[in-house]
């Protein structure tokens, strides 16, 4: 069990939700958010653990840190700048 | 690097110049400007799906990849036709259904006949069962999904001419629905990166 230091400034609970939701969430979330924000993303959908990497590549934010936490999939992405 | 030699320098190499590109900052500058756009630029990506199914396990499909195109950024679109129209309609939660009949590839919990699945409420069984399962596992119901594409500006567009075949209204099918035929949906899908026919 890792403890992260990454300071969050959301945090999105899609745990229980299965895919396409937990991409789906995170991508609504991360609008609300400034460019250079975290958000902060615990799943349980063992699909994330390629999705949420995937979709960060595909639209150019960055995935800071991924871990497990028991079954909880955890991952930390940063809102990257406006093109 | 022969290349570069017999490029007329007169545009660029020109290092008596203050400030003058050289061909390596040119190259090194497009090459960063294209990864740029390739990955953050929505407008450079389109996806376009066809549904051409009406049943309930053939909806999720193309609703699924649709929403996760438009929140990977893709312009996304998705052209019903034919029994896909059900996916759309106003009464679309009465409509989709499943049936085991003749379905071989359908898990069944015990192995059954076609000719005891053809008997009535068999089917409205295996539609039961199947939603049911569906909601023990948290997948996200079809109401959800259309909201998530409306949401994400995916552009649901009705095949007209199914319409005309089959005797649909425009009133019969849910908000944001808008409606086109063949050529119109292909001058779309020619410029998408990413067309599947579901």
């Amino acid at each position: 069990m890792t403890e992260s230091n990454i300071q969050a400034n959301t945090v999105l609970d899609a745990r229980g939700l299965l895919c396409p939701m937990p991409v789906v969430k995170t991508a609504k979330a991360i609008k609300e958010l400034e460019p250079g924000q975290v958000l902060k993303l615990i799943a349980t959908d063992r699909g994330s653990i390629a999705d949420i990497p995937a979709w960060a590549q595909t639209t150019g934010n960055e995935l800071l840190e991924q871990h497990e936490e028991g079954d909880d999939l955890v991952f930390f992405v940063r809102k990257a700048q406006e093109a | 690097m022969v290349e570069t030699q017999r490029i007329s320098n007169h545009a660029v190499e020109r290092e008596d110049v203050p400030g003058a590109l050289t061909e390596e900052d040119v190259r090194r500058i497009l090459r960063s400007e294209l990864e740029r756009a390739s990955t953050s630029d929505a407008g450079t990506k389109a996806a376009t799906f066809i549904a051409s199914k009406g049943t309930l396990d053939w909806a999720y499909p193309p609703l699924i990849l649709a929403t996760t195109a438009a929140a990977s950024g893709m312009e996304t679109s998705i052209f019903f036709t034919f029994y896909g129209l059900n996916i759309i309609h106003k009464d679309f939660e009465r409509l989709l259904k499943v049936s085991p009949l003749g379905n071989p590839a359908m898990p069944m919990p015990v192995p059954m006949p076609n000719l005891v699945l053809g008997l009535p409420g068999m089917g409205p069984m295996a539609t039961k069962m199947m939603k049911s399962k569906f909601q023990h596992r948290n997948v996200a119901t079809i109401r959800e999904l259309l909201d998530s594409a409306r949401e994400f500006d995916v552009r649901l567009i009705a095949c007209q001419m199914t319409m005309d075949v089959f005797g649909y209204a425009p009133e019969d099918f849910i908000e944001g629905v808008t409606f086109a035929g063949a050529a119109a949906f292909l001058a779309e899908a020619r410029r998408a990166h990413l067309t599947l026919f579901i």
